[in-house]
C-alpha cells in the first residue's frame, strides 16, 4: 500500500496565450517559487522532483536538464515524464509514488507548456503513427470530432447540450485569476440564453462538423507545480492536507481506429479502480467536486457517464440541471477547466492542484459552497489514456 | 547607461531544424501494404486467443498478448461507425477542405479504419451506411493505396 501521501503545496502561473517575456527556463520557476511559498518551504526542503511537458510543442527535448536552475533541481534527484495530455496527472502520480514508496519524504512535481513555441496540431500529429495514421489523418480536433459526432447519433444529443458544456466552463473561468479565458461578455447572462448565442452566432468558426471553436480548448502557454508530502510532515506543512485517496491510470490501443468511440472504456475503468480503492459507491453523492481534463465540449457530456455519474446518455440531463455548476450538486470545474486554459503538460496537475485547493478551502473566489471532503481530478491523453487522482480531507484508510 | 535601462522588445528566435525521419514499417506491415499496393486486397491478422482480426495488422494482440501469425482476407466493405468534416485549414490535411474523415469497420474485422470518405455530399453521409475501400490509381505502398472509403 505503501505510505500516505498529501499535496500540502500549489503553485501556478497566469495561464496565458503567449508569455515571450520569459522562456521556458524561467516559466517553469514562477510556478516553482508560487508553490514553494505556499508551502511555506524552500527548495532546501525539497528531496526530488518530477517534470512533464511535450518535447515536441517546444522541439527541444530533456527539460529535466536544461531546466535545473529553473525547476530546482540542481544537484537532486530528478526524473522526467512525459505522456501527452495525461503527462501533467502522470507527473503527479509518479510524484506520489516516490513518497509512497518511503524513499523520498517531499516531492515536487511540475508541469509546463509553451504552446506558442510552435504549431500545436502539427506538433500533436508527431503523436500519431507515422505509416499508419499521419498520411491520411491531420490533427487532434478531427479526431475529438469523429467522438462528438458518434456521441450525438447514438444518444440523440444536440450541438446545444455540447454548447451547455463550454457555457459552463468559460463562467466558471470568470473566477479564476490563472485562466486564460475571460469572457467576460458572458457575466449575468443565463446559461440557456448564453447556449443559443453561442450556436447560433455566426462568428463561431465551425472546425470539423459537429465541432465548432467554441467546443475547443485554447493553447496556452503556463506551468504548474504541487509538492506532495509523507504522512508526519504533511500535517505540520499544510493545517489540511489534500490527501491522496487512491489513484490509477488506464491505456488503450495506439491506432485511432481501434479505440472504442462508442465509450471512453479507459476512464472508466480507471474511475472504478479509483472508486474500488477508495470504497466509493455513489460517485455524484459522495464527490464534493471534480477537476476533469475536459478538452472539447462532448467530453464533458460523455465521460461523466463513463466515470460513473450518471447512466450512458443522461450527461446532457445533468448539465441541463444545473448539478455541475458552482452552486450545483457536485461541481466540474470551478477553475474553468481545459476549454479556458490548456498548456498542456501543466493542464492536467492543474486539475491535481486546483482539486487541492478545493479540499484545502484555499481556491478564493471559484471555492465551492461546502466542506470539500473528496475532489476527483483526471488527466486524458495520447489515445485514450486516463489518469485519475482522488484527493481528500480524511487520511486515506 | 540609458541604453541600458531601456526597455527591450521581448526576442523571438526562430528555429531550422528539419530531421529527415524514415520509418520502418515492419515485416507485418509491409506484407499488408505490398498485398494493398499489388493486389488491391486488404489483410488482417486474427489472434490464436481472442480471435480478433487486427487491420492494420499488428504483430502482438494487445489484450491477449500473444503474436497475432494468421492473416485472413477481409472485405473491402463495411460500415460507417463515425464520421466528421473538417472545415479549418491546415498543412498537414492530407486533402483540401473540406473534406471527410470516416470510422469505417470493414465487415469480419474488429475495431475500424480512421480514414478519408469520398464519392458523396457531407449532406448525404448517415451513420451505419456500407462503404468501400477505393483504391488509387497510382499505388506506392502507403495506406493511401486506399484513396478512401465511398458509399458501397
Ligand atoms: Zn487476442
Amino acid at each position: 500500500m505503501g505510505k500516505r501521501v498529501a499535496v500540502v503545496g500549489y503553485g501556478q502561473t497566469y495561464q496565458r496565450s503567449s508569455r515571450k517575456d520569459v522562456n521556458g527556463v524561467e516559466l517553469i520557476n514562477e510556478a516553482v517559487r508560487v508553490a514553494l511559498a505556499d508551502a511555506e518551504l524552500t527548495i532546501k526542503d525539497i528531496d526530488a522532483i518530477v517534470i512533464g511537458n511535450m518535447d515536441h510543442f517546444e522541439g527541444i527535448n530533456y527539460v529535466d536538464m536544461w531546466s535545473a536552475e529553473g525547476s530546482g533541481a540542481v544537484m537532486k534527484p530528478v526524473m522526467k515524464v512525459t505522456t501527452g495530455g495525461t503527462t501533467g496527472t502522470s507527473v503527479a502520480m509518479c510524484a506520489y509514488y516516490h513518497v509512497a514508496s518511503g524513499m523520498f519524504d517531499k516531492v515536487l512535481a511540475i508541469g509546463w507548456e509553451k504552446n506558442s513555441e510552435s504549431d500545436t496540431t502539427g506538433a500533436i500529429i508527431t503523436a500519431f503513427h507515422p505509416v499508419w495514421e499521419r498520411p491520411n489523418l491531420g490533427g487532434a480536433v478531427a479526431g475529438l470530432a469523429i467522438e462528438a459526432s458518434k456521441y450525438m447519433h447514438d444518444y440523440g444529443a444536440t450541438e446545444k447540450d455540447g454548447a451547455r458544456v463550454a457555457v459552463r466552463e468559460r463562467l466558471h473561468a470568470l473566477n479564476n485569476p490563472y485562466a486564460h479565458l475571460h469572457q467576460e461578455w458572458m457575466k449575468g447572462i443565463p446559461p440557456d440564453q448564453l447556449v443559443d448565442l453561442i450556436v447560433g452566432s455566426e462568428q463561431n468558426q465551425l472546425l470539423a462538423y459537429p465541432l465548432r471553436m467554441s467546443d475547443m480548448c485554447p493553447r496556452t502557454d503556463g506551468a504548474a507545480a504541487v509538492i506532495f508530502a509523507v504522512e508526519g510532515k504533511a500535517e505540520k506543512i499544510a493545517p489540511i492536507p489534500a490527501w491522496v485517496q487512491a489513484t490509477a491510470n488506464r491505456h488503450n490501443f495506439v491506432y485511432a481506429g481501434d479505440v472504442d468511440m462508442a465509450r471512453n472504456t479507459t476512464i472508466a475503468e480507471a474511475s472504478q479502480a479509483v472508486f474500488r480503492k477508495a470504497g466509493i459507491k455513489e460517485p455524484l453523492k459522495q464527490i464534493d467536486v471534480c477537476e476533469l481534463y475536459l478538452p472539447y465540449s462532448y467530453a464533458g457530456l460523455k465521460w461523466i457517464e463513463d466515470i460513473g455519474f450518471c447512466g450512458y446518455g443522461e450527461g446532457p440531463r445533468l448539465l441541463w440541471d444545473g448539478v455541475t455548476d458552482m452552486d450545483g450538486e457536485m461541481p466540474i470545474n470551478p477553475s474553468g477547466g481545459v476549454m479556458s486554459s490548456n498548456a498542456i503538460g501543466a493542464t492536467a496537475l492543474i486539475r491535481v492542484g486546483e482539486g487541492a485547493l478545493q479540499v484545502m478551502g484555499r481556491a478564493g473566489a471559484r471555492q465551492v459552497n461546502r466542506k470539500v471532503n473528496l475532489a476527483f481530478c483526471s488527466g486524458f491523453g495520447g489515445c485514450y489514456w486516463a489518469d485519475i487522482m482522488l484527493l481528500g480531507r480524511k487520511k486515506p484508510a | 547607461m540609458a541604453k541600458a535601462r531601456r526597455k527591450a522588445r521581448n526576442v523571438v528566435y526562430a528555429g531550422r531544424i528539419k530531421v529527415p525521419y524514415a520509418w520502418s514499417v515492419g515485416a507485418t506491415g509491409s506484407r499488408f501494404l505490398t498485398a494493398l499496393r499489388d493486389d488491391q486486397e486488404i489483410w488482417g491478422v486474427k489472434c490464436p486467443k481472442c480471435k480478433r482480426v487486427y487491420v492494420y495488422p499488428i504483430k502482438n494482440c494487445g489484450e491477449c498478448f500473444v503474436p497475432t501469425e494468421q492473416w485472413v482476407k477481409v472485405a473491402n466493405v463495411g460500415t460507417l461507425e463515425s464520421f466528421t468534416v473538417v472545415h479549418y485549414k491546415h498543412d498537414m490535411q492530407p486533402r483540401k477542405r473540406p473534406l471527410i474523415y470516416g470510422l469505417v469497420k470493414l465487415d469480419g474485422t474488429d475495431g475500424a479504419l480512421l480514414h478519408l470518405i469520398g464519392g458523396v455530399e457531407p449532406a448525404k453521409i448517415k451513420l451505419g451506411m456500407r462503404m468501400k475501400a477505393v483504391f488509387a490509381r497510382q499505388r506506392a505502398g502507403s495506406i493511401l493505396d486506399i484513396q478512401h472509403f465511398a458509399p458501397a
